[in-house]
């Protein structure tokens, strides 16, 4: 670990000024993923700027919206009764990520920079167009199991980087249709969540387009329908404590036994949580019915392609998002 | 039979561990705890390559870097005595060259150990470690077992030896199989699996001299790492001190001194300062060895009504190019069933990766996960009950070496563990039983462990207030060997376990074997069975001295003991206090030295621990996700000492057997020759979640015939079949055979 400068200002605005004077600073809060990069020497950081001091912990209600501030721990969220009386479904999310200990330390705005768990990314001995953009995709010819299936390009050669999202809380607000409000030196800037994190593209070194120098202060979910029958759905290959094979984040808002609303978000099939606009469109207007809720899933696996090692994942995606709409709709 | 939570006929049934409040308040000093001024902290720099050679190491920025105290490698390692130097050309080392480090450019594995930064904090080492450019000319590498699998070989070591049981061995008619009425056959496959102790291995090597060494070191075996390091380093014996006094987990990892060992003490020899050195998470995967990548190919046949009448079993395991790993991975085949015809073949491949070593029932975890799956499939292909069929093929004595079992309760161990899981409820049918949407199946395998014990000393010293230490140069990796010990002692010598301190894990006790191979409680337990024995007699010889004591001809064997006191026999007579005996005879202390070893009882029978395992799992259709319901396990181990730290040896046993049947698998890239799956996010082993209710029992009748104690070890024997036992009910539920381990969502989908 390279040694590094530390502070830990008060106010957001000395925050961002900390940043802006050092191009090779970083925020840090929990630190649950950014120290395992600076041990792995991924980044090595000549400053960190420490934002546990900043007044941006708390959960409101808003007019027409939750504002949930960037610094709130994943576990104070998930037990919030703001939260859990309009959007289980995040509650679901963030308590079926990580374990105990880690949803303590945490936080909101750092859950959504996590990096991939991808292996190859984390060992320098191996290329990796994330961490070393030119050098090569290993995952792509090699160990691919925890793969993408969804979202990577083949316009201009192979893929670049086939790495998936993560996060457990990115699913769910994918699927809530957040907004990432950061600040930067000129003012706020508001993000909506499917524009916040990128597909791998030329620049898979790039997971967001968080630009440099802002801070995420909050992230608001607009009030919604979706406080009884959404579920959030988690295939992985242990009990707890693992990263998702797959994850579905559905949410139906009902009326009788007909879907005026659905919204469904995918985790661990792509670079970015992978929201099923088609899908969803599909589903409106339609009776809860295992027929509704095949047909969205085929809808949604149409553009998927598989590696060598993550085949299952076409039928296990597709068996994910009918399970989880069963689920939702409290129906089985 | 018995539950394990207490048998209350013992005296001192379920003693807590002596060293718990230690552990749990955080007061126990693990090896990389022991505070040193003026201590130096050093991080390895490790190979990025499978194969070749070191080309140049540029080191001359972490040489400057803050706090650096020194960079180590090949260029300028003190050097090992016992390596001797390098024989120039310089050239590969030939099998059975344990790995020398820093001694010369060559590269044997990907993560092989190349240098050593050493400065005054961990965080200036790590740094400098990253500096440190190290340039290599690669060779093409072989690290793909079963694209290698057809270069497999008898090993060099067993070539030579032709009483090895590795020989190929033949029993009846190896051509039988062929003819047989029914035939099963299949290949089962054990990727690589680490042991992966939550505590990494660490230690502080401190030079009290330049010909005085002592290290606190992460081991399995005190004396075994002394005998090592005295012999690496050309050192008496006596002149190296070992001190592993707590062991956070090993499961084999810490059996033998691996080099990052040896290279922390040639630091601190550099340096002239004490050296700590923590493997990182991501070493543990390459510095400690790891279950073998494994394949098996095992045929069973059959008459229709079950009877066995040949059975084939061929296993092939991973090993590196310079070592040759061997384990039983075949061997219980020839013993554990009634068979007249069994042929057994054990190859080698060796790789560009480093040294396996053993993990918890090594070979036998392995080839009976084969053999029991074998049995299983057989079962199904007779359509009679799996438990059945093995009852049918049960063997009375031991089939491959003619001799009686000392003893034998794996019927009483059926019995137990099917009548406790309610194994007649289990519809003979594979995926007719559901629950919940899930797919419900019951499975079972039995276990079996070889019986080891090695000669072992322990000393006893009872002191003027009462009080009693017992010392051994024994280990405890977390059965709780002390606890046992201090409840062995107590019961031989009637003294409150409270008065009892039980000494082990430093070099300077009396000789004691390593922890391993279930030798434990069989070996060191005796001897202090024996040196309570010899204490009892001693103080005898001193009570008769005193007039009047009332123990004038009485006989060793009638004396009997209670509350610190000594009685001529066992009525009511009001004995005499110990303390009154050492105070009578003005004595400080009284201590005796015994030692304890097997004799010609092993050449009279054969000698092993038996078991057997029940488990239900729950299959999801809709995600393939695996979940154990829950486990009961019986094992047959003699003579039960604390039925809590059994019980607890038992459950880890079950919850590393998941592990193994469901997670474990260190995945390696082939084209690098290296593991991509080195931290706890991608090596996954059970969390709490994963394990359910899990029910122990115990047979708990002395063996006659192994040792005085009657007891046989608990370690292995626990994990053995777990992983059968999980995948035949994975068969179960739902209809599909997983032969190739672990059984993850995707291969049920």
């Amino acid at each position: 670990m390279k040694p590094f400068h530390y502070l830990r200002p008060t106010t957001v605005k000395d925050a961002i000024n900390a940043l802006a004077s050092a191009p090779n600073a970083r925020f840090i809060a929990g630190g649950t993923n950014l120290i395992d990069l600076m041990k792995r020497g991924l980044v090595a950081p000549e400053k960190l700027v420490d934002i546990n001091s900043l007044p941006l912990k708390k959960i409101e209600q808003k007019a027409g919206f939750v504002r949930i501030g960037a610094l709130a721990l994943n576990s104070s969220v998930a037990d919030h009764t703001i939260i859990a009386a309009k959007h289980p479904l995040l509650a679901q999310a963030l308590k079926a990520g990580a374990s105990g200990q880690l949803r303590n330390m945490a936080t909101m705005g750092g859950n959504l920079l996590q990096r991939t768990r991808c292996p190859y990314f984390y060992d320098t001995a191996f290329p990796c167009n994330k961490r070393n953009p030119g050098s090569g995709c290993s995952a792509l010819e090699g160990i691919n199991r925890l793969h993408a299936i969804f979202g990577f390009s083949e316009k201009t050669g192979p893929p670049t980087c086939i790495a998936v999202n993560p996060s457990d809380l990115n699913v769910a607000l994918s699927a809530l249709d957040a907004t990432v409000v950061v600040q930067n030196t000129q003012g706020e800037r508001r993000i909506p969540f499917a524009d916040f994190h990128r597909l791998p593209g030329d620049r898979p070194d790039r997971d967001t387009t968080l630009e440099a120098g802002e801070l995420i202060v909050a992230v608001d979910i607009p009030d919604a329908p979706f406080a009884r029958n959404v579920h959030y759905f988690k295939v992985r290959d242990r009990a707890s404590y693992a990263f998702g094979l797959v994850s579905v984040a559905a949410a139906l808002d009902l009326d009788n036994n007909r879907i005026k609303t659905a919204r469904l978000a995918l985790g661990g099939v792509a670079h970015k949580p992978w929201r099923l606009f088609e899908a969803e469109k599909m589903l409106v207007g339609q009776p809860v019915s295992e027929t509704a809720f095949r047909q969205a899933a085929e809808v949604a696996m149409r553009d998927a392609k598989a590696f060598e090692h993550n085949a299952y994942k076409l039928k296990l995606a597709p068996n994910s998002i009918r399970q989880a709409l069963t689920l939702a709709a409290g129906i089985s | 039979m018995a539950n394990a939570h207490q048998n209350p006929a013992e005296p001192h049934p379920s003693l807590d561990r002596v060293d718990g409040r230690l552990k749990v308040t955080g007061a126990a000093t693990y090896s990389a705890e022991y505070p040193f001024e003026n201590l130096a902290h050093a991080v390895l720099i490790t190979s990025t390559i499978a194969k070749g050679r070191i080309r140049t190491i540029d080191a001359k920025a972490a040489e400057t870097a803050p706090g650096v105290l020194a960079v180590l490698s090949h260029m300028n390692s003190p050097g090992v005595p016992a390596y001797g130097s390098v024989k120039l050309p310089a050239e590969r080392a030939p099998v059975g060259t344990a790995f020398r480090v820093f001694y010369d450019e060559f590269i044997y594995f990907s993560g092989q150990p190349v240098a050593m930064v050493v400065a005054n904090t961990p965080e200036q080492a790590r740094h400098a470690a990253s500096l440190v450019h190290v340039d290599y000319e690669s060779e093409k590498h072989q690290t793909d077992f079963e694209a290698n699998l057809s270069k497999a070989a008898v090993a060099t070591s067993v070539q030579r030896n032709k009483t090895s049981p590795f020989q190929d061995y033949d029993r009846g008619n190896p051509d039988a199989i062929y003819t047989a009425e029914v035939k099963i056959e299949a290949t089962y496959t054990i990727p690589t699996q680490h042991h992966q102790p939550l505590e990494p291995h660490a230690i502080i090597a401190v030079w009290e001299a330049d010909d005085k060494l002592t290290v606190y070191d992460k081991n399995q075996g005190v004396k075994s790492a002394q005998g090592n390091l005295a012999q690496a380093f050309k050192l008496p014996r006596e002149n190296v001190k070992v001190n592993s006094k707590f062991i956070g987990g090993a499961f084999g990892s810490g059996i033998r001194v691996w080099p990052h060992t040896v290279a922390a003490v040639l630091a601190a020899q550099k340096v002239n300062r004490p050296v700590k050195l923590v493997l990182g998470r991501e070493l543990m995967f390459t510095s400690v060895g790891y279950r073998p990548f494994t394949v098996q190919k095992i045929a069973i046949g059959a008459t229709k009504d079950g009877q066995f009448t040949a059975i084939t079993h061929e296993g092939t395991g991973q090993t590196s190019t310079y070592e040759e790993h061997l384990e039983r991975t075949i061997l219980a085949t020839r013993a554990m069933y009634v068979c007249p015809n069994v042929s057994t073949r054990y190859r080698l491949l060796n790789l560009d990766v480093n040294t396996p070593t053993w993990m918890r029932g090594p070979g036998d975890a392995t080839g009976m996960f084969a053999l029991e799956s074998a049995l299983d499939e057989l079962a199904f292909a007779l359509s009679i009950d799996p438990l059945e069929l093995r009852l049918r093929n049960h063997a009375d004595s031991d089939p491959e070496r003619h001799l009686p079992w000392s003893a034998k309760s794996l019927k009483d161990c059926y019995r137990i563990g099917a009548e406790q899981f309610g194994w007649k409820n289990r519809i003979l049918e594979p995926q007719t039983m559901k629950a919940d949407g899930m797919l419900v199946g019951y499975g079972m395998a039995s276990s079996l462990y070889g019986f080891h014990r090695h000669p072992s000393k322990a000393k006893a010293v009872l002191l003027a207030d009462g009080s009693v230490v017992v010392q051994s140069a024994t280990m405890d990796i977390g059965p709780g060997t002390g606890t046992a010990m201090t409840q062995i002692a107590a019961t031989m010598l009637g003294v409150n376990p409270k008065k009892i301190r039980f000494d082990l894990g430093d070099s300077g006790l009396p000789d004691a074997p390593g922890q391993n191979g279930s030798s434990t409680i069989p070996s060191v337990g005796s001897a202090v069975h024996a040196v309570c024995k010899a204490l009892k007699i001693k103080l005898l010889t001193l009570a008769v001295a005193i007039p009047g004591s009332g123990f004038a001809d009485v006989r060793p064997e009638d004396v009997t003991v209670k509350n610190g006191r000594l009685f001529p026999s066992a009525d009511s007579s009001p004995g005499i206090a110990y303390t009154d005996i050492l105070k009578h005879h003005k004595l400080t202390q009284v201590e005796v030295t015994e030692e304890s070893k097997p004799g010609a009882e092993r050449d009279q029978y054969s000698m092993y621990s038996f078991g057997c395992h029940f488990v239900e799992v729950h299959v999801s259709p809709v995600t393939g996700e695996v979940r154990v319901k829950r486990v009961v396990t019986c094992a047959d181990v003699g003579k039960i000492i604390n039925y809590k730290t059994a019980r607890s040896q038992s459950i880890g046993g079950v919850v590393g057997g998941i592990g193994m049947a469901l997670m474990e698998e260190s995945a390696m890239d082939h084209r690098y020759g290296r593991y991509v799956t080195t931290d706890f996010a991608s090596y996954h082993i059970p969390v709490h979640a994963d394990i359910p209710q899990i029910d122990v029992f115990f047979v708990d009748q002395p063996d006659p015939y192994v040792n005085p104690i009657g007891s046989k070890g608990l370690g292995e024997i626990a994990i053995v079949g777990v992983a059968a036992a999980v995948a035949n009910a994975v068969f179960h539920a739902t209809g599909k055979r997983i032969r190739q381990l672990p059984i993850t969502p995707d291969k049920l989908l």
